[in-house]
């Protein structure tokens, strides 16, 4: 694992996703919000789960993303987010973060390097998936469908 | 040297703080649901770096929960994107600040 590309991924990924936080207009925020998830799936690829990581810029990228630049353009009305800023949120967020980096650094455990391993292939993940998995797999399926007819339903017009 | 578990866990608890914050300080709903997305990707590198650190990579545990996880996610942001829609359409606004009819 490169630690070059480490950092410059992680700077990449944490400064996109503060841009997406912080950012008044919300097209500029949701483009960021995108790029986000490709810092996040190129984290995916370093750990050797490419994959996972294809899958993210699948359905974050390809998808999510596309749906919520389309939800802003609908709800054109308010496309900036004007207010003062809430300043108790800022402290509750820094407050839960100061807790985790102090948990993180304070166990020693953790301070280890990768073990080798051999690539995980999309075989391998097929295979798994219709086999230990299968059954998980069709639940996410309901899942979908179940989401997919929910949000029909949710923005059909109202009958009057 | 070359990137430790903590590095990792680091830049992971740094995104999910981020998207704290756009869910605790943003007044649109969209960016709430943004937020709620970084939380959740926070947590599948997460479940991807413990497995890439664990004694026994090779059975593909986490690999698997991080793919259910993102595909849960989807469903989320869906049923999440299409909530906003019919309130929108409803009251006109998506800042969740005037959303406040059912306020005793």
């Amino acid at each position: 694992m490169n630690s070059i590309a480490f950092v410059a991924i992680a700077i990449l990924t944490l400064a996109a996703a503060l841009a997406a936080a912080t950012l008044q207009k919300l097209m500029h925020a949701a483009l960021s919000f995108a790029m986000t998830f490709v810092g996040v799936a190129a984290f995916f690829f370093l750990l050797g789960a490419e994959f996972v990581g294809l899958v993210q810029v699948f359905v974050y990228v390809g998808a999510v993303a596309v749906l919520i630049v389309f939800t802003i353009l609908l709800t054109r009305r308010d496309v900036e987010d004007t207010g003062r800023p809430n300043w108790g949120g800022a402290i509750i967020a820094i407050a839960v973060f100061g807790g985790l980096l102090w948990a993180i650094l304070k166990t020693q455990t953790l301070a280890i390097a990768a073990p080798p391993i051999e690539p995980l292939t999309v075989k391998r993940v097929g295979d798994v998936l219709m086999t230990d998995y299968v059954w998980p797999l069709q639940c996410v399926g309901l899942l979908l469908t179940a989401a997919l007819i929910g949000a029909l339903i949710l923005v059909m017009e109202e009958k009057r | 040297m070359t990137p430790t578990l903590q590095l990792f866990l680091i830049v992971s608890a740094t995104l999910f703080s981020i998207g704290l914050l756009a869910v605790l300080s943003r007044r649109h709903a969209i960016f709430i649901l943004i937020g709620i997305e970084m939380m959740l990707a926070a947590a599948n590198l997460n479940f991807i770096a413990f497995w890439r650190f664990s004694p026994h990579p090779q059975s593909p545990t986490g690999v698997m929960v991080a793919i259910f996880s993102i595909a849960i996610a989807a469903a989320e942001a869906a049923v999440g994107l299409a909530l906003v829609i019919a309130v929108y359409r409803h009251y006109r606004t998506t800042n969740v600040d005037q959303l406040d009819q059912l306020k005793g």
